[in-house]
């Protein structure tokens, strides 16, 4: 009896224990952000923000140049999904659907390529877009961001196109649609969801890049949120507020998209691409 | 499921259907010579996005690393080749050997951990009650989402040197000399700190994969193990550490190559500092590349790299491959 009200009690003690262990840092990070300084820089750390102040956000926001940053974010990381989508959906179709010579090559071709060591490669890639004089551009950054997330994007979606029942194809293409239609009008619609997840994902990795765009990008005109929040600590010393404000302004999106993810993630969907 | 791509999301059973409905059909036979051609217009813009963006800054990085490229041939563009004076500086200096070992000293201590507690926290996930199981779901996607250059400055904040919320616990439970301490000073402490971190983020992926794989075990095995007579420690080593061995096989693998080249963690925490005393391989190389302005040697080390790097990746495709024919085989 003793036993087994001990072993119904320790797997919920280590969870909660376990709990804290994973929330703490993210909480801590949101905590900070919405203390006022003297909390912050208290001897005594004060556990839970009691007076909630916005004055870290808009230190942090009245950077100089935040809503370029913000805007070359949102331009380099949305072009970057939009564009590899375009490109995998016509991959994966064909991969999914289509029976060819070196079929299978290009499936762990495209394996490999989702394992490309990009954080290795960054003095090459400085030396190419250098020599087309494109350093200080949204361009390259696009391209290769596009790239990054081109090979998940086409091994995602192929599952996804393979699950769509290819009778409902044929049925199209008996009743007088040419294949093209079949999939404009059949299958598309029926990917959707797959389009959205896989685009969710690649939007995080683009979203997170930070190798790339710190040596290409020098020019603060031409950089992105990580940059902004990486030299945060530099450019204002120890204002952990500000700091704080800053990395929950660039996480929150991350982190609603992951946990409305999260049930795909379960499903192995995300294998590789994802960490940062 | 497993870790991997290659399978599609919705399970073997689709694909299968989808792939052999293919060679079947009949189909008129001018279509069918456009239709031969197809698969590849289809695939051009993909692969020629490979060539162009992926193969090209390889092929690149490989013809730098045999030239001499410091600061002054930068400025005044001119290629100098110099073959393989870079490798032999780099093969036969002390640096590159140093960093080379602190690199699979450091990934093995990360990805052993990661995949000890990774998989103790998957364990544990298929043994709690529904509440609690989701409550711990949540920390570790939280965790799990974090971005990277995020999570690495609020791990600055928690281990600052003043008013930092580890230092203060640590000075509470009467470890006086830790209260002003600072982990960025030495080697041990900072890797001490960039090694939690990347735990940290890894161990969700482990355990929540782990946790979803525990769950396809058919529950006849238990059973049949528990007719034998089987206790709960052997009907672990006998059902579920078999039936998870190809998972945790891959995942090693897989996190293996995400820690060896955790180039922002170590980067963003400490520049690879104290004293360069923190550079692992990619790290190494951007410093020696960039920040010392030597291209040519940046290059051969980021070669060197990335040779260790393809090694390790094909044995992971192999592995998945072949674990993936096999199911195929026994479907």
């Amino acid at each position: 009896m003793k036993r087994s009200l001990y072993s119904r009690i320790w797997p919920n003690a280590t969870a909660v224990v376990l709990f804290i262990g994973f929330v703490f840092p993210v909480y801590w990070m949101f905590a900070t952000a919405l203390k006022p300084t003297g909390d912050i820089i208290s001897e005594d750390p004060v556990w839970f923000p009691t007076d909630v102040t916005f004055e870290h956000f808009e230190t942090a926001t009245g950077v100089d140049h935040f809503w370029t940053y913000v805007t070359n974010s949102l331009t380099v990381t949305v072009l970057a999904v939009v564009f590899s989508l375009v490109i995998a959906l016509a991959g994966s179709f064909a991969l999914a659907r289509m029976r060819f010579r070196g079929r299978r090559g290009f499936v762990v071709g495209f394996m490999l390529a989702q394992m490309a060591p990009w954080e290795v490669m960054i003095i090459a890639m400085y030396m190419i877009v250098r020599d087309a004089s494109m350093l200080n551009s949204l361009v390259p950054l696009t391209l290769f961001y596009m790239m990054m997330i081109l090979p998940f994007t086409i091994l995602t979606l192929r599952g996804f196109v393979a699950a769509v029942p290819k009778e409902l194809e044929e049925s199209a293409m008996v009743d007088g649609c040419t294949r093209a239609q079949a999939f404009r009008r059949v299958i598309l619609p029926l990917l959707a969801p797959g389009l959205m997840s896989t685009s969710l994902f690649g939007f995080i990795t683009a979203w997170n890049e930070f190798a790339l765009v710190l040596v290409l990008n020098k020019d603060a005109e031409a950089q992105t949120l990580p940059l902004w929040l990486s030299g945060f600590q530099t450019q204002f010393g120890n204002d952990w507020g500000a700091t704080m404000a800053a990395s929950s302004l660039f996480a929150v999106p991350i982190l609603i998209l992951f946990v409305y993810l999260q049930r795909k993630a379960v499903s192995g969907l995300t294998a590789g691409a994802v960490k940062g | 499921m497993t870790v991997q791509t290659e399978r599609p999301p919705s399970g073997p059973a689709d694909v299968r259907k989808a792939d052999d409905g293919g060679p079947g059909r009949p189909t008129p036979r001018a279509a069918s010579r456009a239709g031969a051609l197809a698969p590849y217009l289809l695939l051009l813009p993909a692969c020629a996005a490979t060539v162009l963006l992926l193969g090209w800054p390889l092929l690149k990085d490989v013809l730098l690393s045999f030239q001499n490229l410091n600061m002054a041939q930068l400025i005044q563009h001119v290629t100098e080749w110099n073959g393989v004076d870079n490798y032999r500086e780099v093969l036969t200096g002390e640096d590159f050997w140093r960093v080379t070992l602190r690199s699979i000293l450091f990934t093995a201590a990360n990805v052993v951990l990661i995949m000890v507690l990774g998989t103790l926290v998957g364990l544990l996930l298929a043994r709690l009650g529904k509440r609690m199981r989701f409550t711990l779901l949540l920390g570790l996607v939280l965790a799990w989402a974090m971005p990277v250059v995020a999570a690495t400055t609020v791990y600055q904040w928690l281990f600052a040197q003043r008013f930092g919320v580890v230092n203060w616990v640590l000075d509470k439970l009467g470890w006086h000399s830790m209260a002003d301490y600072s982990w960025t000073s030495s080697q041990m402490s900072t890797f001490f700190v960039v090694t939690l971190l990347i735990v940290w983020m890894s161990i969700p992926f482990v355990a929540i994969n782990l946790y979803a794989a525990t769950t396809t075990i058919p529950n006849e095995l238990y059973e049949a193990a528990a007719l034998d007579g089987a206790g709960g420690w052997r009907s672990f080593t006998t059902v579920t550490l078999p039936f998870l061995r190809p998972f945790l096989y891959a995942t090693t693998f897989l996190e293996i190559i995400w820690v060896f080249k955790a180039f922002v963690q170590v980067f963003t925490f400490n520049g690879g500092g104290p004293d360069r005393l923190t550079e692992i391989l990619p790290v190494y190389a951007y410093v020696e590349g960039v920040g010392n302005q030597h291209y040519g040697m940046g290059a051969a080390i980021a070669v060197l790299t990335i040779l260790i790097l393809l090694g390790l990746t094909a044995y992971y495709l192999r592995i998945v491959l072949k674990q993936e024919n096999e199911e195929e085989a026994g479907l």
